[in-house]
């Protein structure tokens, strides 16, 4: 394994995924990171030079929506599955930005 | 304080654009709907759901982009941009990161000296919103609401040109009335359909580096941002002054207390890991399209300033205020159109309309009549059916409840009374009561005929005509 992960780095990716990994989790996320930044390099094995960055795997563009409301009640759908729902909404701990 | 120092401010403007469905599904954008009423498994970031651009939305960045002298990106993309928080239902929200839809565009403005100086725009692209966090007063929790997740939304970036609160508060007026020309949003500070960031640093006068700059959040009026402004250059100067270092950090503004403070806290590290959107893909602009677009933008607040001079004759102090808000412009069109009267119908705008909204606390955009009535109200008293002070008196009407002028009159019995006969017993009345004015004008004390034209006017109840009332108190006082 060409690449190394640091303590340092699977603590920070930790945070940002917001996980709270064991040790022994986190030399398993290592040595997994590791190995797919490794698959990564190959690519660099190839002369890309010349060749445009591709923005999407399907030669397809401008998809559109005319701007038309279907203006059915959503709400009883989007909370089905809610863990928790108060006053009409999903409840989550206390949050102000 | 010693030194000179320099205040180098850049903004970020978010505007909601007006159009009836969100961003990616079609989902209503209207205010006022039921908790979580306008969703779907789109804009609630269910798994497996498939997002499809609004078109109108690329039409509005692009029409937002043309008016700002923009280059329109031809291929251009969506991106994921990463972070939790729960009103972000999918973890991530779409924007545009690599590939934004306008760039290195810029806009003029008039400086507090009276120069002019281009705003340059670094940067225009498409967004979603988010949804929307309402704090419960009682408990411990916050519930959420989606119904704004998913409206769209375009970030206006300006280049860090701006060197005073003045100059930010008159890019961001000209930026808004021309959004609100060109019909892309209503462009609400307080109601959060237009959110500036502001982006300040200073440094000393002369230096060629920037200093170190913060992001000022929660700025809901022209006032606040002017204020933060000042504060937060203080804050940086004394940082400075005192030898320590001005932190990189985003502030939130609180007006009431005049006073900032940082948001975010190490374990919000912010690292967004932008990547291209596989959901959506790209938009490729035509020249056709830009030129269809271009052709459909409206007359914007510029060049209406100049045709109200050219054409209408208008002072330029006239004209300003006419054009500086979109009803106002829209109200002068309209009327001057029915009752081909310019300049009357610009000073009702500009006397009595401004002297109302005053007295109400109320802001042009909740002017309620219609340009109709004023046009009708101009007419009558052009042709003498009402006079000036009687006009005013119905224009209130007009301007409280809209009223047909015409109608209101004839219902009130408001009519000038021009009956020679009828005005000359009211004058000898008025005379045979005022015995003193009578003798003070015979004595040569001229201004005492004002006193009995009024005195003439109030028996009236204001309904006389009074250059008649004049004429025939003139001729029987020299007798
Ligand atoms: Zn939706």
């Amino acid at each position: 394994m060409a690449n190394r992960i640091s303590d340092d780095t699977i603590e920070y990716v930790g945070i940002l995924a917001k996980l709270e990994l064991t040790p022994q989790e986190k030399e398993r996320a290592k040595k997994d990171m590791g190995e797919m930044l490794d698959y990564i390099d190959k690519l660099n094995e190839l002369d890309v030079s010349g060749v445009e960055p591709m923005s999407h795997v399907f030669p397809v563009n401008n998809v559109f929506r005319e701007d038309i409301p279907t203006d059915n009640d959503g709400s009883k759908d989007a909370l089905f599955n809610a863990p928790s729902v108060k006053n009409g909404g999903f409840e989550v701990p206390k949050t102000i930005g | 304080m010693s030194k000179e120092y320099e205040t180098v401010i850049g903004l970020e403007v978010h505007v909601e654009l007006a159009t009836k469905t969100k961003i990616f599904c079609s989902c209503s954008t209207a205010f006022g709907g039921a908790i979580n009423a306008h969703t779907c498994p789109v804009c609630t970031g269910m798994p497996g759901s498939l997002p499809v651009l609004n078109k109108q939305v690329v039409e509005y960045a692009m029409a937002v982009g043309l008016a700002t002298n923009c280059e329109i990106t031809r291929y251009c993309k969506f991106d994921r941009k990463n972070y939790f928080y729960p009103d972000n239902p999918q973890n991530y929200q779409i924007s545009q990161l690599y590939l934004p839809i306008c760039r290195n565009g810029g806009i003029e403005i008039e400086t507090e000296k009276g120069g002019k100086k281009t705003v340059g725009i670094h940067e225009i692209h498409m967004e979603e919103d988010a949804g929307k966090l309402v704090h419960d007063e009682d408990g411990d929790v916050s519930v959420v609401d989606f119904n704004r997740s998913g409206v769209p939304l375009i970030e206006i970036v300006s280049e860090p040109d701006m060197r005073s609160p003045e100059e930010v508060i008159a890019y961001l007026d000209k930026l808004r009335l021309m959004i609100q020309y060109l019909g892309a949003s209503d462009c609400k500070l307080q109601e959060g359909s237009m959110r500036a960031d502001v982006n300040l640093s200073v440094r000393e006068a002369g230096a060629k580096e920037f200093g170190t700059r913060t992001e000022m959040k929660n700025l809901n009026s022209f006032r606040a941002i002017a204020r933060a402004i000042e504060n937060e250059t203080n804050r940086q100067i004394d940082l400075i002054e005192s030898g320590e270092k001005v932190i990189q950090e985003t502030r939130r503004w609180d007006d009431s207390k005049a006073y900032s403070y940082a948001m975010r806290s190490k374990e919000d590290a912010q690292d967004y890991r932008y990547f291209p959107d596989p959901d959506l893909v790209p938009v490729s602009i035509s020249d056709e399209w830009i030129e269809s677009v271009r052709a459909k933008q409206p007359e914007l607040p510029t060049e209406k300033l100049a045709r109200y001079q050219s054409e209408y004759g208008l002072p330029e102090y006239d004209a300003q205020i006419l054009t500086g808000t979109k009803k106002f412009a829209d109200i002068f069109e309209a009327a001057t159109e029915i009752c081909k009267k310019p300049k009357k119908v610009s000073n009702w705008l500009m006397v009595e309309t401004i002297r109302l909204l005053k007295e109400n606390a109320m802001d042009a955009e909740d002017i309620r009549f219609s340009p109709g009535n004023l046009a009708k109200l101009i007419d009558l008293t052009d042709n003498g059916t009402v006079n000036s002070t009687v006009a005013k008196e119905v224009f209130e009407a007009v301007f409280k409840e809209d009223i047909d002028p015409e109608k209101y009159v004839e219902e009130k019995g408001l009519k000038t009374v021009h009956d020679a006969g009828a005005l000359r017993e009211t004058v000898e009345t008025v005379m045979k009561n005022n015995p003193k004015s009578v003798e003070d004008y015979k004595n040569g004390k001229e201004k005492a005929i004002g006193f009995l034209v009024g005195q003439t006017m109030k028996a009236m109840k204001g309904k006389a005509n009074p250059e008649m009332v004049n004429e025939i108190l003139k001729k029987l006082l020299s007798k």
